[in-house]
C-alpha cells in the first residue's frame, strides 16, 4: 500500500461551547477526488482550516507524504503543496484578473509574464479567461475561475475546494468538474466539500461523512445511494416537506416593468422584470448569487422604492410606498441576511419580534410600545417555530443561524401575510430546520397566501414551487411551471454557463 | 497569556460596573500622575473628589455641582440621542453659543420692560436658536451628503465669531462704559433665570436637565421613535427594512441635540452667567461628549456622569488653587476618565480568560 498524500490523525478542535471536530481521521491518496459531506455545522469548515493552516487544532496530528505536516499559517501549507479555493472569494472587483492574481503570489512575476502564463494554465485545464479583464465585470463562475488558477499557478498536489457549486449554474458545474478530473488524472489530490449529494456521486472516488464534528463514516460515493448518505450525515431520518393541492386564487402581486438601480457600486440593477403571483401559490426565483436577488427582495420589502405602477398588490399601485405601508397592506418580506439586516444582532428576540410585527401585530399604542404584547409575540414565534433558545429576551446574535432563520420567518408567517417575499430562507440551516421553514411555506400558500420564494438552492424551489423562473444580470427568465423541469432546462433559464464555453483569449 | 473571548450577548451587569472600574483606574493613574509632579496624590485625589461634597467649604461647592452638572446633562442627553443612531453632531458648543444669543437677544430686545412673558421667551428662542444651528448639518447632510461631524465642528467656531461680534457690538451694554459684553441679566428681573431655592444651586435649566433624563428615558425605552434611534445604531440595514426613514432620524436627532443645547446656552447666560461676554462659552459642548459615553448613552448614566464630571471641574479647580496644581494636569485627569472607560469596555462583549498557549 502506498502512503497517502494527506493522512489525518485525531484533529480536535474545540471552540467555547461546542466542539468542531472530534477526534477526526481519515487519509487522502494521490489523484482522489475525495469528498468531505455534513450539514451545516458539522464542523467540515473547522477541518480544512486546520489543514490549510488557518486554524490550529487543540490535540491530533496531520502527515503530508508521510512526513509531519502542522501548518503555522496559510503561507507555509501553501508551501507545503497545499491550495484552496473557498466559498466567498477574496478578489478586488476593480483590478484586472493578472492583478488580483499576483496579489496572492509571494513574489508576483511581472504582470506580462503572469498574464502568459495565467493564459497557459488557463488554456490547459480548459478554463478560458482574459487576464485582462476587471473582476467586476466577471460572472460568479469566471471570478471562481479566478481563484482556481492562482491556486494552480502554485502547482498544488492538494486542492481543497469549499462549496465551489454553489455559485455555478448547472452547465457551469459540468466545466469546472470536468477540470477537476483531468487534476485528479496528473494526481493531483482534490478535497471537495459539498453537501450536494447528486454531485458528489458523479465525482468523488472517497467520502468522508462528519456530523457533529466526527467521522461517522466513509463511503464509496458511486456504491452508495444519496439517501442513505444523507442518512449517515443527519443521523436520522426527518419528515420530507408535504405539499396539499390547491387551486390558485386571484393575482395577488404583480410586477409590471419593474426596473431599478442597484444602491450599491457593485450590484446589479433590475431590468424590466415582470412577474405575478396568485394568491395560493409558490413562485420560486432561482438564479446564482449576485444577480439581482436583494435588489428584487429591497424593491419588494420597500427599501427600495420604485414607479408605483410597477408592483401591485391586490391591484393597489404600491411601488413607492415604504416597508411600514406595505406591511400594513399585507405585503411581509424576509431578508437572505439574519443578522444585521432581517434582525438587529445586539437587540433581544422581543426587540426583534417588535421589528416587523409593530403594524400587523398592534403592538404599539399612539407611538408607545406595547412590550408586554410584544413579548408575547416573539413567545409564539418561538413556540410555533420551535425556537431554541432560553427565552425571548437573549440577544439575536446568541441563536444559532438555523434558530435565527426559524425566528425570522416565524415572525413573517405568523403576521399572516397576503404575499410574503423570501430570500434565501434556508440558506445555512440544518436538513431538519429546513424542512419545518419549507412546510411552513407550503402551509402559509395552502391558506391562501402568495409566495415568492427566492433561492440559489435549485432542490428547494422544485421541491416546493408551483412555477419556476430565474434572475440572471438583473433579468427575468420565463417562468414556467415547475414540473418536469429538466436540470437542463433549468440551467438555460440561469442563463447557461453565463457564455463561458467562449474563450476571451 | 489572556485572551479574550466574545460573550454570546452583552454582560448587564458589566454595563455598570466598566464605568465605576473606569473611575477607578482613573484615581490610580491620576495619583501616579500627581505623584510624578511632586503633589501628594492621596491628597489630590481627596481634594478633587471629597473637597467639594464635605470639605470645608461645601456649602459652597455643592450648589456648583448643580450649575455646572445642569448644562452639561442637559447637552449630553441631547447629544447621546444621535449617537445612539450613528449621528455624530461635535458641534454642540456651537449650539449652545447660538441658543445663548438668540435667547439673550429676546430678553436685551425687551429690556426695561418686566413682563412674566419675558423668560418664556426667552427659553423658547434659545432652544430654537440652537435647533436653528444644528440644522444647518443636518440639512447639508442631507441635501448634499456632507459629513455632519465636520460641518457641526466648524460651524462652532463660527459660532465663536459670532459671540465675539455679538459682545463687541450689536449686543454690547450702551451703559458699560465702552466695556465689551452686554448688559447683565441678572439684574433685569423679567430676564433672569434665578436661583428657585436659595443656596441650592436650583435654576430653570437644572429643572430642565431633569425632565430632559426622564424625557430621554421614556422615548428610549417606551416610544417606537427611541426604538428606531438604537436600531439605527446598531442595525442600519435591519432598520431601513423595518421602515426607519433615515433622513427624518437625522433632523429629529440633530434638531433634539441642537435645542437642548441652545436651551442650556440660555440658561447658563441668563443666570450663572449674566452677560453675553466674549469668553461666555467654557467648553459645556465639548465635554458633554464626553459625558454622554461615561454615562453609556443612557439617560440615567449621563445624569450620574455629568455630576460625577461638574465634580471634577469643581474639584479640579480647588486642587489647582490649593495645591498648585497646573491646570493641563487636570485636563489630562479628565481625559483619562474617556480613555479609561473606552479601554474597560471592551468587557461588556468580551471576558477575559487564561488560555494555554495553543498546541501547534
Amino acid at each position: 500500500m502506498t502512503t497517502p498524500l494527506l493522512s489525518i490523525s485525531g484533529l480536535t478542535k474545540a471552540y467555547p461551547g461546542v466542539v468542531a471536530n472530534d477526534a477526526v481521521s481519515f487519509d487522502i491518496m494521490e489523484g482522489e477526488v475525495h469528498a468531505l459531506l455534513g450539514e451545516n455545522g458539522a464542523g467540515k469548515s473547522t477541518l480544512v482550516k486546520m489543514i490549510y493552516g488557518l486554524v490550529k487544532p487543540d490535540s491530533g496530528a496531520m502527515a503530508l507524504h508521510g512526513a509531519p505536516y502542522a501548518p503555522p499559517d496559510p503561507h507555509a501549507a501553501r508551501k507545503a503543496g497545499v491550495a484552496m479555493v473557498f466559498q466567498h472569494f477574496s478578489l478586488f472587483e476593480a483590478m484586472s484578473v493578472a492583478e488580483n492574481v499576483a496579489l496572492g503570489m509571494e513574489e508576483p512575476p511581472r504582470l506580462r509574464d503572469l498574464a502568459t502564463r495565467i493564459k497557459d494554465v488557463s488554456e490547459t485545464y480548459g478554463l478560458p479567461l482574459d487576464p485582462g479583464r476587471i473582476v467586476g465585470d466577471l460572472s460568479a463562475g469566471e471570478r471562481q475561475r479566478v481563484e482556481i488558477i492562482r491556486c494552480l499557478l502554485q502547482d498544488p498536489r492538494l486542492l481543497i475546494m469549499d462549496e465551489p457549486t454553489s455559485v455555478l449554474t448547472p452547465q457551469e458545474v459540468e466545466i469546472l468538474f470536468q477540470t477537476l478530473r483531468k487534476l485528479s488524472a496528473e494526481g493531483v489530490a482534490i478535497l471537495y466539500i459539498s453537501h450536494k449529494l447528486e454531485e458528489i456521486r458523479s465525482l468523488c472516488d472517497q467520502a468522508t461523512i462528519l456530523r457533529q464534528g466526527q467521522n461517522v463514516g466513509t463511503c464509496l460515493p458511486r456504491e452508495t445511494s444519496a439517501r442513505e448518505m444523507a442518512e449517515m450525515m443527519v443521523g436520522s431520518s426527518f419528515a420530507a416537506p408535504e405539499r396539499a393541492s390547491r387551486a390558485p386564487g386571484e393575482v395577488a402581486l404583480e410586477i409590471t416593468g419593474l426596473s431599478v438601480a442597484s444602491p450599491s457600486a457593485f450590484g446589479t440593477a433590475l431590468k424590466d422584470i415582470h412577474l405575478s403571483v396568485q394568491a395560493g401559490e409558490i413562485l420560486g426565483l432561482g438564479g446564482v448569487a449576485g444577480n439581482g436577488q436583494d435588489e428584487l427582495l429591497a424593491a419588494l420589502s420597500g427599501e427600495l422604492p420604485s414607479d408605483a405602477g410597477a408592483i401591485r398588490l391586490n391591484g393597489t399601485p404600491i411601488g413607492w410606498l415604504g416597508p411600514t405601508a406595505r406591511r400594513e397592506l399585507g405585503l411581509l418580506a424576509a431578508p437572505e441576511e439574519r443578522l444585521g439586516h432581517a434582525a438587529a444582532p445586539d437587540m433581544s428576540l422581543t426587540e426583534n419580534a417588535f421589528l416587523t410585527g409593530a403594524q400587523r401585530e398592534g403592538l404599539t399604542a399612539r407611538g408607545f410600545i406595547r412590550w408586554t404584547a410584544a413579548r408575547a409575540f416573539a413567545r409564539a414565534i418561538i413556540e410555533r417555530f420551535d425556537v431554541r433558545t432560553p427565552g425571548p429576551d437573549v440577544a439575536a446574535r446568541a441563536l444559532s443561524g438555523g434558530n435565527l432563520q426559524k425566528f425570522v420567518i416565524g415572525r413573517e408567517v405568523l403576521q399572516r401575510p397576503r404575499v410574503l417575499v423570501v430570500n434565501q430562507p434556508t440558506w445555512g440551516v440544518d436538513a431538519a430546520a429546513a424542512a419545518a421553514i419549507r412546510q411552513a411555506l407550503l402551509d402559509l400558500a395552502a391558506n391562501g397566501a402568495a409566495i415568492l420564494c427566492i433561492s440559489q438552492d435549485l432542490d428547494e424551489l422544485m421541491e416546493i414551487s408551483d412555477r419556476f423562473g430565474a434572475l440572471n444580470e438583473g433579468r427575468l427568465s420565463e417562468i414556467r411551471p415547475a414540473q418536469g423541469l429538466s436540470v437542463e432546462e433549468i440551467g438555460l433559464m440561469m442563463g447557461g454557463a453565463h457564455g463561458m464555453e467562449v474563450a476571451h483569449v | 497569556m489572556l485572551k479574550l473571548e466574545k460573550r454570546p450577548q452583552p454582560s448587564r451587569l458589566w454595563t455598570w460596573v466598566t464605568p465605576l472600574l473606569a473611575v477607578v483606574i482613573t484615581m490610580l493613574a491620576g495619583g501616579a500622575l500627581f505623584a510624578a509632579l511632586g503633589k501628594d496624590p492621596v491628597e489630590a485625589i481627596a481634594t478633587i473628589f471629597w473637597q467639594p461634597l464635605f470639605g470645608e467649604f461645601a456649602f459652597y461647592y455643592r450648589p456648583q455641582l448643580l450649575i455646572k452638572g445642569a448644562p452639561l446633562i442637559l447637552i449630553a442627553i441631547g447629544l447621546s440621542l444621535g449617537f445612539r443612531a450613528g449621528i455624530w453632531n461635535i458641534g454642540a458648543e456651537g449650539q449652545y453659543i447660538v441658543g445663548a444669543l438668540t435667547g439673550a437677544g429676546v430678553g436685551l430686545a425687551f429690556y426695561p420692560t418686566e413682563s412674566v412673558l419675558i423668560f418664556p421667551l426667552m427659553v423658547l428662542a434659545g432652544a430654537l436658536g440652537g435647533w436653528a444651528w444644528a440644522m444647518i448639518p443636518a440639512v447639508l447632510k442631507l441635501r448634499f451628503g456632507t459629513n455632519e461631524i465636520l460641518v457641526s465642528l466648524m460651524l462652532v467656531y463660527v459660532a465663536e465669531q459670532l459671540l465675539a461680534a455679538m459682545a463687541l457690538g450689536p449686543m454690547k451694554n450702551p451703559e458699560g462704559m465702552g466695556f465689551p459684553g452686554s448688559r447683565n441679566l441678572r439684574q433685569y428681573e423679567s430676564a433672569h433665570n434665578a436661583e428657585l431655592i436659595t443656596g441650592t444651586g436650583m435654576h430653570w435649566g437644572v429643572v430642565a436637565a431633569f425632565i430632559a433624563v426622564i424625557f430621554a428615558y421614556v422615548l428610549l425605552t417606551r416610544h417606537s421613535l427611541g426604538y428606531h434611534i438604537r436600531l439605527t445604531g446598531q442595525a442600519p440595514r435591519a432598520a431601513r427594512f423595518a421602515g426607519v426613514r433615515p433622513a427624518r432620524l437625522v433632523l429629529v436627532c440633530l434638531g433634539t441635540a441642537g435645542a437642548l443645547a441652545g436651551l442650556a446656552g440660555m440658561f447658563e447666560v441668563s443666570g450663572p452667567a449674566g452677560q453675553v461676554s466674549i469668553d461666555f462659552n467654557v467648553g459645556y459642548g465639548f465635554t458633554a461628549i464626553i459625558v454622554a459615553f461615561l454615562g453609556r448613552l443612557h439617560p440615567l448614566g449621563i445624569l450620574l456622569a455629568g455630576l460625577l464630571m461638574a465634580l471634577t471641574y469643581i474639584g479640579g479647580e480647588i486642587a489647582q488653587s490649593n495645591m498648585g496644581l497646573p491646570a493641563a494636569a487636570i485636563q489630562l485627569f479628565q481625559g483619562m476618565l474617556l480613555f479609561f472607560l473606552l479601554a474597560v469596555d471592551v468587557l461588556t462583549n468580551y471576558r477575559i480568560r487564561l488560555a494555554r498557549r495553543e498546541v501547534a
